[in-house]
């Protein structure tokens, strides 16, 4: 029997949310890089989802993009987090203050 | 009718790769000691043929390539013009800018090249895929270029802040495209709008709409998402927030456009008062914000944050008259806004020095040109006749009040006064306070390609406040085309649900 797909998207839904929450929370750079991953990697599983539903395949290759996407980002994102930790030498995003909001 | 090649459709960005490539090959093969600026000129060369291939397509018929991706119309003609002006005048003005101080001078040029093809890319697709992957090429670009100044201290702090909140933005807005997808079976503008039009799940739709809205609102620095963007401004070195401040949002403003009006069309109703709060909101906390900051790039950032929210006045008018007002504010702000930093940037020198208010007292007399030059910038800011600012201001309130959207138009115009008074403290600052003997005498030299962008800037600031009549034709071309679709979509609603 088939799983429906309302739980998919209830799936998807919490694991999106935990990374948002993850992101507002989490203090270390990495972890909150990591948070973002997980709420793409959430999408990617509405896509597939929503994909096997209309039976459609462009919701499939719409989650292809997204990752070569998503490591094309953290290529970069860790490059400037290395950046960050040669000026600074902390990961710590409450000591990365020098300009305050 | 012939048919037109599909390559003739994206011909501005394969001119933009190209030369981004040509660069990114001859600058491994320089010696480190060479100087890097001939890349700059063949960036700028590639910019030019850039903005006359932009030219050209004006006369192909509006129509799609690569299966329906990417549309070339009046609307992508008009925003692939603004960002290649926008790149050209920042390619100018940074020629010198690093200047002995940084020896990845040949990548700076081909980044801003492919954050520009990513831009373009974004105001000329027509499936939320293609839109999803340039606005990436686009950002990525642009978090590098924010961290250039990379020994200083504040420029990778910029450069993390914006890269972070770009991408938790750049995840909502993805959400929202898979919910799209959801309830509409598709990816592509048209048929999401058929899907609309035809009764799919308006929940689904109206979350969708949100999360876009989310996403693109942080690009664009509306104001519950606005966090960012004093800090990013402040840390990344002027010309690239003159660069970032101006390219992206036009580009994201575009795609917010093509989103609302082409695919949400008959959803109106429903998005109108997401908008109208997002407007209120920026321009208040923008202006507001910006009367409290001493430090001028600081105060830029929340300038540049009540100037989204006057843009988002014009969404909440009716269709055409809306998009050509939408259209035309960010071609105003753009020229002002880069001018505004540009100016900034030759001031303040690499390692920005004069940061604060109190930093600019009796500029004037020191730099009386360029002094001039910053005080047309914030006048047109301010929106002063004659000024770019100025008719960018009276056509997004006049499209405001003809579609009845009368408080909104007078909140707007409250919040310009407040705007005036702190462009105005500049200004007196600069011209009427005398100089501190503290300061030491700086040895800033106007070169020929800074003054040559500077001057582009002013005649553009100027153009647009005295003879509108050109840009704004082609901002009601390019607004005219929605109309069709718009049409289009009302035909299939009143077909599928009879009243």
């Amino acid at each position: 029997m088939a799983v429906p797909i309302a739980w998919y998207l209830i799936l998807s839904a919490a694991l999106f949310s935990i990374g948002v929450f993850a992101f507002l929370i989490k203090r270390n750079i990495i972890t909150i890089f990591m948070s973002i991953e997980l709420m793409l990697n959430a999408v990617n599983l509405a896509f597939v989802a929503f994909a096997n539903h209309w039976h459609q395949v462009s919701g499939q290759i719409f989650v292809f993009f997204v990752m070569v996407v998503a490591a094309a980002e953290a290529a970069v994102g860790l490059a400037i987090i290395i950046a960050v930790y040669r000026s600074r030498e902390t990961l710590n995003v409450d000591q990365i203050n020098l300009m305050k909001l | 009718m012939t048919e037109v090649s599909p390559a003739l459709r994206i011909l501005p960005e394969i001119l933009l790769t190209v030369t981004g490539v040509l660069v990114m090959l001859v600058e491994s093969v320089l010696g480190v000691k060479t100087s890097r600026k001939p890349l700059g000129a063949l960036a700028i060369f590639g910019t030019l043929a850039t903005l006359v291939a932009s030219v050209y397509q004006l006369q192909l018929p509006a129509g799609t390539a690569f299966f329906g991706t990417v549309q070339s119309d009046a609307f992508s003609v008009f925003f692939h013009l603004v960002i290649g002006g926008i790149v050209l005048v920042t390619l100018l003005v940074s020629l010198d800018y690093f200047e002995g101080h940084s020896s990845y001078v040949g990548e700076y040029y081909a980044l801003i090249l492919f954050g520009a093809v990513g831009m373009m890319l974004m105001t000329s697709s027509v499936e939320l895929l293609m839109v999803f992957i340039s606005l990436e090429i686009s950002s990525i670009s642009t978090y590098i270029l924010a961290g250039y100044r990379k020994r200083s201290a504040t420029s990778p702090e910029a450069s993390i802040k914006y890269f972070l909140l770009g991408s938790f933005a750049t995840a909502f807005f993805l959400y929202g495209i898979a919910l799209c997808f959801g309830a509409t079976g598709s990816t592509n503008i048209y048929e999401i709008a058929k899907g609309v039009a035809g009764g799919a799940s308006p929940l689904l739709l109206t979350v969708a709409f949100g999360m876009m809205l989310i996403g693109l609102g942080f690009k664009v620095s509306l104001a519950p998402f606005h966090v960012w963007t004093p800090d990013v401004y402040e840390g990344a070195p002027a010309p690239v927030v003159g660069l970032m401040s101006t390219a992206p949002k036009a580009a994201a403003f575009a795609v917010l456009l093509r989103i609302a009006y082409g695919a949400y069309g008959t959803l109106a109703h429903v998005w109108m008062p997401l908008i109208w709060i997002l407007a209120i909101l920026s321009m208040t906390i923008g202006n507001l914000g910006a009367l409290t900051q001493r430090n001028v790039k600081r105060m830029l950032a929340y300038s540049s944050i009540a100037h989204a929210g006057y843009l988002m006045v014009a969404f909440t008018a009716l269709a055409p008259m809306g998009i050509a007002a939408a259209s035309f504010y960010t071609a105003a702000y753009a020229a002002m806004n880069v001018g505004a930093f540009a100016i900034l940037s030759y001031l303040s020198g690499f390692d920005e020095k004069r940061t604060n208010l109190s930093d600019y007292a009796g500029i004037a007399r020191r730099h009386p040109v360029a002094a001039a030059a910053f005080a047309v910038f914030l006048i047109s800011l301010i929106g002063i006749p004659f000024t770019a600012g100025f008719f960018g201001k009276f056509y997004v309130f006049t499209a405001a009040l003809n579609s009845g959207n009368a408080w909104l138009a007078v909140i707007g115009l409250l919040n310009s006064g407040v705007a005036a008074f702190y462009y105005l403290r500049l200004l007196a600052q600069m011209y009427m306070v005398t100089e501190e003997q503290t300061v030491a005498p700086d040895n800033v030299h106007a070169r020929p390609a800074f003054v040559l962008g500077v001057a582009i800037l002013v005649l553009a600031v100027f153009a647009l406040g005295i003879f509108p009549n050109r840009a704004l034709r082609l901002a009601r071309a390019g607004a005219a085309t929605f109309a069709a679709q718009a049409t289009a979509a009302q035909n299939i609603s009143a077909a599928v649900l009879p009243r």
